[in-house]
């Protein structure tokens, strides 16, 4: 119970450490998540397969359509936008604290998972070419987390390529936070600022596979500090 | 009493506020009479510094935040809105501030949008738009350049459209890119600031 609880608060605090943390970018009022990065956050500038793979699947093409769920960064913005794409903004993470909270058995109410992906990913079917997922699916229960990929299925077109990056598959109650900006093709920058409570189920090899099996295709890349990059194409 | 000479202030067009070179303000009292209308309209013809909650807003015409519109808003100046707007917004030319306490549910078509508050509707920003670190904006732009701010909330899509090369009428055209193949990227705002 105590540990829930640590969660639970560490949910509600966002991603940021108290050492990080700037004044709160909405006054004070509903948790923010993982948008504006703490004053003096440290970019570091890693190579990144997954991205390299999911643009290289674009190249030569504009016109695309691409969903980021990160939210609105300029970086990404002007990254996909100078490629000649249209660019799509969602903040995921900040829907589901919204709607969700700190309630995780609300993550299995059908009802609350429907209310949740019409307010975010509320898309016609096969309307983008790609999607950036980053982190977002994280810190999701099972139940929420199988509907969110089958309704990311359904909004890829065929061929449509999504990369989501997971943490090593160790068992953990928190997780370390991360931004990812896009500086070009094959480089994230990529910052941590602070935990959060991670889901309770394992990401491995076999559970993502499982995870995301009406995909015609799934890669890996392990990443610098353990993290997973995969890129599923439909 | 000076209120005699007031509609012939009132009838000069809406020439830049320059709080600097304003002559000295008018006895107090008819000016006191006309503040609540400055709210809907013209602020050039108000004395130096009244109702101007930001001093770079000289020449724009306010809607204040205890106002509420439903309509259609067409304007042939700059506009600072702080209240309720629904319908539609049209500055064509003009720049179209959204202040902290604005909340816009309305289609905007203007040259330069500044959203510090919340833009529930679709915009059209032919120069550029400005998504501020509080702002909320939900909706589709189509803009030909940029710039959000972290901590803002964006739900919607952006396409980037080249401006009209209105402005470069009358200047040397550029030399065609004969030797860059393929075609030209459309860089938003602040790509070239940071490269």
């Amino acid at each position: 119970m105590g540990l829930l609880s640590d969660r639970v608060k560490s949910f509600l605090r966002g991603p940021r450490s108290s050492a990080e943390a700037g004044p709160p970018a909405n006054g004070g009022g509903a948790p923010q998540f993982a948008q504006g990065p703490a004053r003096g956050e440290a970019l570091e500038a890693r190579h990144s397969r997954g991205l390299d793979q999911f643009f290289g699947s674009f190249r030569d093409q504009t016109g695309l359509s691409i969903l980021d769920l990160g939210g609105a960064r300029q970086e990404n913005v002007n990254f996909i936008t100078s490629l000649g794409h249209k660019f799509y903004s969602e903040d995921f993470l900040r829907i589901f604290q919204e709607t969700f909270g700190e309630d995780i058995a609300d993550q299995s109410n059908p009802g609350r998972i429907d209310y949740f992906l019409r307010r975010s990913l509320e898309y016609p079917d096969e309307q983008f070419d790609g999607v950036l997922a980053w982190d977002a699916l994280e810190y999701m229960e099972p139940a929420l987390l199988l509907a969110t990929a089958d309704r990311l299925w359904r909004i890829l077109k065929p061929k449509g390529y999504l990369l989501a990056i997971f943490h090593s598959a160790e068992r953990k109650q928190m997780v370390p936070c991360y931004n990812f900006r896009v500086q070009d093709a094959r480089t994230l920058q990529v910052s941590r600022h602070g935990e959060r409570a991670a889901a309770q189920q394992l990401f491995n090899n076999r559970s993502l596979e499982k995870l995301f099996q009406k995909f015609e295709s799934v890669k890996f890349f392990l990443a610098r500090d353990r993290l997973r990059e995969v890129i599923v194409r439909k | 009493m000076s209120v005699w000479n007031k509609p012939r202030r009132e009838e000069e067009p809406s020439r830049p506020l320059n709080t600097n070179s304003i002559r000295p303000a008018p006895p107090a009292p008819p000016v006191e009479a006309k503040k609540e209308a400055t709210t809907l309209s013209s602020m050039s013809s108000t004395p130096a510094g009244r109702m101007e909650p930001e001093s770079s807003r000289g020449g724009s015409a306010t809607i204040g935040k205890a106002v509420k519109i439903a309509g259609q808003i067409y304007s042939r100046e700059d506009l600072y809105v702080d209240g309720d707007v629904e319908g539609t917004i049209e500055l064509m030319d003009h720049k179209l501030t959204i202040g902290p306490n604005g909340k816009v549910h309305a289609g905007v078509k203007a040259r330069e949008v500044v959203a510090l508050g919340v833009i529930q509707g679709n915009v059209e920003a032919s120069e550029r738009i400005e998504i501020r670190k509080d702002a909320k904006l939900v909706g589709d732009i189509k803009t030909a350049r940029i710039i959000i701010e972290d901590g803002a909330y964006f739900k919607g899509s952006i396409d980037i459209v080249k401006s009209e090369p209105k402005a470069a009428a009358g200047q040397p055209r550029p030399l065609p890119a004969a030797s860059a193949p393929g075609p030209v990227p459309v860089v938003a705002s602040a790509a070239d600031a940071k490269r």
